[in-house]
């Protein structure tokens, strides 16, 4: 069954055809086109299809498409400025802390929960701030010590 | 998954009104209802979404210091609410082992306790602080124990039309504390292998003045250790009891093996998971805990 649902993704107002069935994520992949959220295991382990939700972390594909309307969502297209990087983009690559790339989206959105929040975070809240984004190409060494760095200057500039 | 039809009431009685249906099935946080549904393994004609209703959201310190909690409000509005970080620490931490942030941010208190697995995180410290269940259903509403609406794996005593509306709380006893602990292979986004709350009342000499020992993960549905807390009464908690308590509640235990852990490796966990759970009770206490 097909119906119309206005939702606003990265401040711009969508009014889509959607399935009744649909899961936020299909919403935003499908429908709208955002392809940078991705579709990992489908059921809430992996978080590579995590975004924004209101300003918290959220995995799309444990949302109802239905649930969307009324919601202020973001997504990683959402990052970035006039095509400029977020500079927590810009110290994953300079540390090295993506390879594969598929849950990067994920962990850039969850970092940047953490840092709107608590921008002077412990290793230990790093850590626990993206206990729910699986990497299966590496260990989290990397992605740790680039939300660091992003944190660092962050307070610096 | 199958069509429905999605509703989004603004007060019980319409949500109540609206769940009594064949078919119809309440939505909090999702994260075991959309999954299931996703694949198959549940199925839903009508989804009445919750989190629209002011008081299934709401947490509420009432005048005689209980606490309400709406069976909606997420995990991170728990973990987060100051009245239930001060005053019932374990709670606030339990709820904190529920998946990730991503999952916390939105998995509710009600889906925890109604998705009624074994393992659940939330329910634990909820029975060992003597929680109490707030239930709406076309005839009005009642209220039980908390203990009284788990039945087994998956299955609630929840009659078809009723709703959990609330989690109550009672008000702090004083010189008391309570601690959950769990055992998992990784620290994060794991299921217990085995989980033991405790609360613990110490009276004007220093001993046991009541007790309450909770088991998880270790029978259908999160169990009392009625041996181990009988032992407890009256006495001194020195760490020699405390270690007497665990070996009792491992007795208490019925746990089965499966590909998570073997029956007795969960017995010794909770062996030991008691014994530190009391400890870290006693030592609140004497710590100056509310």
């Amino acid at each position: 069954m097909k119906t119309v649902l206005t939702c606003t993704v990265n401040g711009i107002e969508h009014t889509v055809l959607a399935d009744t069935r649909d899961t936020l994520l299909d919403l935003l992949r499908d429908r709208i086109g955002l392809t940078g959220t991705k579709e990992g295991c489908g059921n809430g382990n992996c978080g590579t299809c995590t975004v924004l939700m209101d300003g918290a972390t959220v995995n799309a594909c444990l949302i109802l498409a239905f649930e969307a309307p009324g919601r202020d969502i973001i997504t990683i297209e959402g990052l970035s400025d006039g095509g400029r990087m977020h500079p927590i983009q810009e110290a994953l690559v300079a540390h090295g802390g993506t390879q594969c790339g598929f849950c990067t989206p994920g962990i850039v959105l969850s970092a940047k929960a953490l840092l709107d929040t608590n921008p002077q975070p412990t290793e230990a809240d790093i850590r626990h701030a993206i206990a729910g984004n699986l990497c299966r190409c590496t260990g989290y060494g990397k992605i740790v010590e680039a939300i660091a760095a992003a944190a660092t200057t962050a307070r610096e500039s | 998954m199958q069509a429905f039809e999605y509703l989004r009431p603004e007060t019980v009685e319409a949500a109540v009104a609206a769940l009594n249906e064949s078919g119809a099935r309440a939505l909090a946080g999702g994260t075991d209802l959309v999954p299931q549904m996703r694949e198959g393994r549940r199925s839903a004609s009508r989804i009445v979404d919750l989190k629209h209703i002011g008081e299934l959201t709401a947490i509420t310190v009432r005048p005689d210091g209980s606490v309400a909690i709406g069976a909606a409000a997420t995990a991170t509005a728990v973990s987060r609410h100051a009245a239930i970080a001060a005053t019932y620490p374990a709670v606030a931490s339990s709820v904190r082992l529920i998946g990730g942030v991503q999952v916390q941010n939105r998995a509710s208190l009600g889906g925890n306790i109604c998705n009624a697995a074994p393992s659940a995180d939330a329910v634990p410290a909820l029975l060992a602080q003597d929680a109490r269940a707030v239930i709406a259903s076309p005839q009005g509403r009642r209220e039980s124990s908390l203990a009284e609406l788990l039945h087994g794996p998956g299955r609630t005593s929840l009659s078809p039309g009723e709703l959990l509306v609330s989690i109550v709380l009672p008000p702090h006893t004083p010189r008391s504390a309570a601690a959950y602990l769990r055992f998992t292979p990784r620290r994060e986004m794991d299921i217990a292998i085995a989980g033991v709350a405790a609360w613990i009342a110490l009276d004007a000499r220093g001993a046991i003045a009541a007790a309450r020992i909770v088991l998880a993960s270790v029978a259908p549905t999160a169990i009392r250790a009625p041996t181990a807390e009988a032992k407890l009464i009256g006495e001194q908690p020195t760490s020699a009891l405390l270690t007497e308590a665990g070996r009792l509640a491992a007795q208490d235990a019925r746990p089965i093996s499966d590909t998570r852990g073997s029956a007795d490796y969960r017995r010794t966990l909770v062996s030991v998971l008691t014994a530190r759970a009391l400890a870290d009770g006693c030592a609140q206490i004497q710590a100056g805990a509310p």
